[in-house]
């Protein structure tokens, strides 16, 4: 009966029966570049529910009695807080903590980083599970900003998970960030310039009697450089791919070794020719272990799951136009030069002796594991 | 100044009071010491009602399974959202009978309680639902009847209501019966009559347990009010005042009579501490801007981020309130309008049929109060106010 009466009286007042507004958090994530940062603002309210905070049992919450359970509350509320970086979970770390005024109430204020790896993702899923436990009311709104654009969600217990993909315009930047690392990575991997250069060298000149002698024509010269630069390209794209894919995997002390190598023969086979005309085969063979060696670095800045391929062409296109350039700068210089002494003598055979002395250094450390330069 | 030039000059006014103002609250911060209080909590965790809680919860924890258990926990926090206006402890509830399939048919009164909070956030149709398969297990089940009549006056589904009634006066308390009866007489042509009738039940069962005084006190007072009889409806508010049972409902709808009869400075004294309520902050903030409180401002800022936290969650909770906001703050008459239009698709009670008709007259829309004016002529409303705001909206037709 007393319900009964109860029900009525509520009943009158279904307007105004949800006068407070209900329980929220409010969950900002900021993603710039691969650095995420959040900030998590938790009503006290819900904290004091969950895990107790009102030590002395006066009815008010203090800083100080808020603080003493900082620990608590950052395990309470990190466990149940997860970010997802293309498939990759972040390790979150716990950074300031304060508090703040909502409109309704004062809130536990829990700054975090997340630690998504070197590289920005594609996608960032957010998995959620506060209070759903103790009150299914409870929602998480959140705020994903990425590039200075906005994105809203809201979290429940029927929706728990939320993912917020990168836009086509971060698409397309994520695009060129991998290009530049290709193009970076070329410029600083010296054992790949050298063997290419090593490679190069001969171009424009022509093996007569055991002996180089100039090209006499520049559109032989072009033929000999597109055929050794698309060889290894061709090459270290289709190791690249497989080994980035993880369809193969090589031992980097291997592979490193044997990059090494193929600088030692590309320039021995200079000074000794034994291959000439057919030094694309060389570039092929020994492209598919620098393939390797790119892949590396590829893993090493993390790949993003949700844009794997364009990472990858992204990646193999920077390693190419690095390359280019390298190809356009050395190609008129070296043809112009080509039937000087200091061509022929100097930067072929100076070179070349030099090439071998530091990839014979190189192979050493690399193979046996010592500190030469 | 004709009307026209009034809302604009409140509208600028309003916005610049509301640009100028700083932020209302502080950015994320250390205090500056331990004994910094941050929140004050709604009970001390020694008082009786927060022991029992944790009782019930800890009786729970033992036994999780014990349906008896799990009910008596989600009637309790049920009664602290309806004392202190918090839907936290609605979630609380629904928490503690999770794990009960929703098909335990066998318990009719799981199904009452699961239908209580369903109507608590809004949800009429999935409450109506429950309350029917409670009621073909237990016809006579007296809170069953009185929630779904009351639920059906929500929905202004008054011949639905009145078959609740009849079956609730038979096995109800005649006190309860003659109120439910009531209600729905004055909602139908018979206000009159009703409200007479209903007085005269009160007074003869002076015993009564207070919630029910106070729940046919708060009828008798909106009832005299819509017979225009302020002298009537002030007595009322004050008999279920002085029962001394917090209700929110009560406080609300005695503020607003309160700031309508211009008495403004009673309505803020009743509403002293009560601003954590949005719904009773509302009537703060009306009560503020009625006495031209220098405070009108930051209430009204707080009151701004609330609707847009609570919008944030991609609902709208109190859409008849907004509405009031918008155009008494704001004067955004047309966005009242757009928010009284949808409230009244949702909740037909006179309030919601006011703030619609009000808007309607600011925007000089009166063509989108038609389906109020439909519903009054249909059912034989009967309230003063109404009446008078339909008059001047079908002189506004023409």
């Amino acid at each position: 009966m007393r319900r009964a009466a109860a029900a009525l009286l509520l009943c009158l007042a279904a307007g105004a029966a949800q006068a407070h507004k209900p329980s929220d958090s409010y969950l900002a994530l900021a993603v710039d570049g691969a650095a995420v940062r959040g900030q998590w603002d938790i009503a006290l309210r819900d904290l004091e529910y969950a895990v107790g905070l009102d030590a002395d049992g006066d009815g008010a919450i203090t800083w100080g009695e808020l603080r003493a359970k900082r620990t608590v509350v950052e395990a309470y509320a990190f466990s149940r807080l997860s970010v997802v970086a293309d498939g990759n979970a972040c390790a979150l770390k716990p950074a300031d903590f304060l508090v703040d005024e909502h409109s309704d109430g004062s809130y536990a204020v829990l700054r975090f980083g997340a630690d998504c790896g070197a590289r920005p993702a594609a996608s960032i899923e957010i998995g959620y599970s506060l209070l759903f436990d103790l009150d299914p009311t409870h929602r998480g709104l959140v705020r994903f900003e990425r590039d200075g654009a906005a994105q809203t969600g809201v979290l429940a217990p029927e929706r728990p998970r939320l993912a917020f993909r990168a836009g086509e315009a971060s698409r397309l930047a994520q695009f060129f960030d991998y290009l530049r690392e290709g193009i970076w990575h070329i410029w600083i991997g010296f054992d790949h310039i050298l063997f290419i250069v090593s490679l190069l060298l001969p171009s424009v000149l022509i093996l007569r009697n055991r002996a180089w002698q100039a090209a006499e024509r520049f559109r032989d010269a072009f033929w000999d450089v597109f055929k050794v630069v698309t060889s290894f390209t061709v090459a270290h794209s289709v190791t690249l791919s497989l080994a980035a894919l993880a369809v193969v995997s090589l031992p980097s002390r291997l592979v490193e070794s044997t990059i090494a190598l193929s600088v030692l023969l590309a320039a021995l086979n200079n000074l000794m020719p034994v291959v000439s005309e057919r030094r694309w085969a060389v570039a092929f063979a020994f492209g598919l272990i620098h393939g390797f060696g790119f892949a590396s670095v590829l893993t090493d800045l993390g790949l993003p799951q949700g844009a794997l391929l364009l990472a990858l062409v992204g990646f193999n296109l920077g390693v190419e136009t690095g390359q280019l350039a390298i190809v356009c700068a050395f190609l008129p210089v070296a043809y112009a030069l080509r039937g000087t002494w200091l061509y022929a003598r100097l930067v072929l055979g100076g070179g070349s002796a030099l090439i071998a002395l530091l990839a014979a250094l190189w192979l050493a450390e690399r193979a046996f594991d010592l500190k030469l330069l | 100044m004709t009307p026209r030039i009034a809302e604009l000059a409140l509208a600028v006014a309003s916005a610049a009071l509301l640009a100028a103002a700083r932020p209302a609250w502080p950015a994320p911060r250390i205090p500056d010491s331990d004994q910094v209080v941050l929140e004050r909590l709604a009970f001390r965790p020694a008082d009786p009602r927060q022991r029992e809680l944790r009782e019930l919860r800890a009786a729970l924890a033992r036994s999780p399974r014990d349906l008896e258990r799990a009910i008596a926990l989600a009637r309790a926090h049920f009664d602290l959202a309806q004392a202190e206006g918090d839907p936290r402890h609605v979630g609380y509830a629904e928490a503690a009978l999770r794990d009960f399939p929703p098909a335990a048919g066998a318990s009719s009164e799981l199904l009452v309680v699961r239908a209580q909070l369903a109507q608590y956030l809004h949800d009429f149709a999935r409450a109506l639902e429950l309350l029917g398969r409670a009621l073909a297990l237990e016809p006579d089940d007296p809170e069953a009847l009185a929630w779904s009549a009351a639920v059906r006056m929500v929905q202004a589904d008054y011949a639905g209501a009145g078959r609740d009634c009849e079956r609730l006066a038979r096995v109800a308390s005649e006190l309860l019966g003659a109120g439910c009866r009531a209600h729905v007489a004055a909602a139908t042509g018979a206000l009159r009559a009703a409200y007479a009738r209903l007085r005269d039940a009160l007074a003869a069962y002076p015993g009564a347990r207070p919630t029910l005084k106070l729940w046919v006190d708060t009828l008798l007072a909106d009832m005299a009010q819509r017979l225009d009889d302020p002298r009537a409806a002030d007595a009322h508010y004050r008999a279920a005042l002085a029962l001394g049972e917090p209700d929110q409902y009560l406080l609300a709808a005695y503020a607003e009579f309160l700031i309508d009869e211009r008495r403004p400075a009673e309505a803020a004294a009743l509403l002293r501490g009560w601003e954590r309520s949005d719904t009773l902050l509302l009537q703060i903030a009306r009560a503020a801007k009625a006495l031209g409180s220098a405070d009108t401002p930051r209430l009204a800022r707080i009151l701004q981020a609330r609707y847009a936290a609570t919008a944030r969650r991609g609902v709208r909770l109190h859409a008849q309130d907004e509405a009031r906001f918008r155009l008494e703050f704001h004067g955004d008459a047309a966005g009242a309008l757009e928010i009284a239009t949808q409230n009244w698709a949702e909740q037909r009670e006179a309030a919601d049929a006011r703030i619609l008709l009000e808007a309607a007259l600011a925007a000089d829309a009166p063509q989108a109060a038609t389906p109020v004016l439909e519903w009054l002529a249909a059912t034989g409303f009967e309230d003063a106010r109404l009446a008078r705001l339909a008059a001047d909206l079908r002189a506004r037709r023409r």
